[in-house]
């Protein structure tokens, strides 16, 4: 089932996801590239159920500023989803978007910060927004399902109104901790 | 293994003499001055950092505009440090995309160290058109000589069935450096305003 088709089922807390696809569909991002996350998996869903959409999945988050460069410099609008330990992988690419000054909006669900099991998720998770910042990137914050229109729009207008690479931080209590044990 | 290598610049000159609409991306180093030397024009975006993200700044642009020949032009270690893009850009099949690897083995910019493509390293060299081909990109052509240059240059203004990588083996030469452009927010504006968009935002 698609998003789109269960949306009148979902309860509110798990419906965010498609708030954020109206609104990257309201704004007419055409490139939408991602690395898998369950955090992502009903927006990316939803992406791949749109026409208007492209969803491009990656062997890596790097490749996704490279690509969202390239849309841009073709007049397509982009976004990136992935994980907070993905944006470690991106840093030396987050040059060509400061230095092209492309406006890409990053959707990041974060792990490793609250009641996450993994200990391996917390070194990037703890560090995931002062890594953007380093490289000049804005980062905001949603951290319940209910701010995440809010959130998500002013990322969306930084971006692609004002041409600020923005990223937006789904917090790990707004997603919820894996559970590996019950 | 001996086999026919271009002289970088006239292979690149040659391959971009009727060139048409393209837009074309180099990879940081010795690809961006070859462009260079072949002419600026406002479809050249050249890469001066960001190594590994050639072929993909291509994708974006190519599937952003199908109707535009998109051509990237990049060395063996650059494409090296992306080769997960050949995966990425085989699930996507744009055909309006060529990545050409100018391959001399070896590292040019710091040095001459050997490549992981390096004919020194035997059976253990890693043959890019074979991963290219192994990633799902049908289209890998060894480009053995000017008529396969040529044959090139037209499969990239009239597009393929998809995308399409080839292999240009250059010899080991250094060429002198031309330096163009490093403002990205002008050469990025330019090349916007020649495929009819705003220059900003």
């Amino acid at each position: 089932m698609t998003a789109v088709q269960d949306r009148a089922e979902t309860p509110a807390a798990e419906a965010w996801p498609d708030a954020i696809f109206d609104i990257l569909k309201q704004a007419g991002v055409r490139q939408v590239a991602y690395v898998p996350d369950g955090g992502h998996a009903r927006l990316i869903r939803a992406v791949q159920a749109e026409p208007s959409m492209k969803a491009i999945a990656l062997t890596t988050e790097e490749e996704g500023l490279a690509l969202l460069t390239g849309a841009s410099l073709g007049g397509d609008r982009g976004v990136l989803l992935m994980q907070s330990s993905g944006v470690g992988n991106c840093i030396n690419m987050l040059s060509l978007v400061k230095l092209t000054r492309t406006p890409v909006l990053i959707l990041v669900t974060m792990r490793g910060e609250y009641g996450e099991f993994n200990p391996w998720q917390v070194p990037m998770g703890s560090t995931t927004q002062a890594a953007l910042e380093l490289m000049d990137i804005q980062v905001l914050r949603a951290g319940t399902a209910a701010e995440v229109p809010e959130v998500v729009q002013a990322g969306a207008n930084m971006a692609f109104a004002g041409g600020t690479a923005t990223a937006v931080l789904l917090s790990q209590r707004l997603i919820g901790a894996k559970v590996f044990f019950k | 293994m001996s086999v026919f290598q271009f002289e970088r610049r006239a292979a690149v000159a040659r391959l971009l003499r009727d060139r048409g609409e393209a837009v074309v991306i180099t990879g940081l180093g010795s690809a961006t001055y070859d462009l260079a030397a072949a002419g600026d024009h406002d479809r050249n975006f050249y890469l001066w950092g960001a190594m590994g993200g050639a072929a993909m700044v291509g994708l974006g642009l190519a599937l952003a505009r199908p109707e535009v020949p998109v051509l990237v032009l990049t060395g063996d270690g650059e494409m090296l440090m992306g080769m997960g893009g050949f995966s990425t850009i085989a699930l996507q099949a744009p055909r309006n995309l060529v990545v050409a690897v100018l391959d001399n083995g070896l590292y040019g910019e710091t040095g001459g160290q050997p490549s992981h493509t390096g004919g020194s390293h035997g059976a253990a060299r890693t043959d890019l058109l074979a991963v290219a081909r192994a990633c799902g990109i049908a289209e890998a052509r060894h480009v053995a000589d000017e008529a396969d240059l040529d044959a090139l240059a037209a499969r990239l203004r009239d597009g393929g069935e998809g995308p399409c990588v080839a292999l240009i083996p250059i010899d080991p030469a250094e060429a002198e450096r031309v330096l163009p452009l490093r403002d990205a927010v002008l050469m990025r504006g330019r090349t916007r305003a020649a495929l009819g968009l705003s220059p900003g935002v």
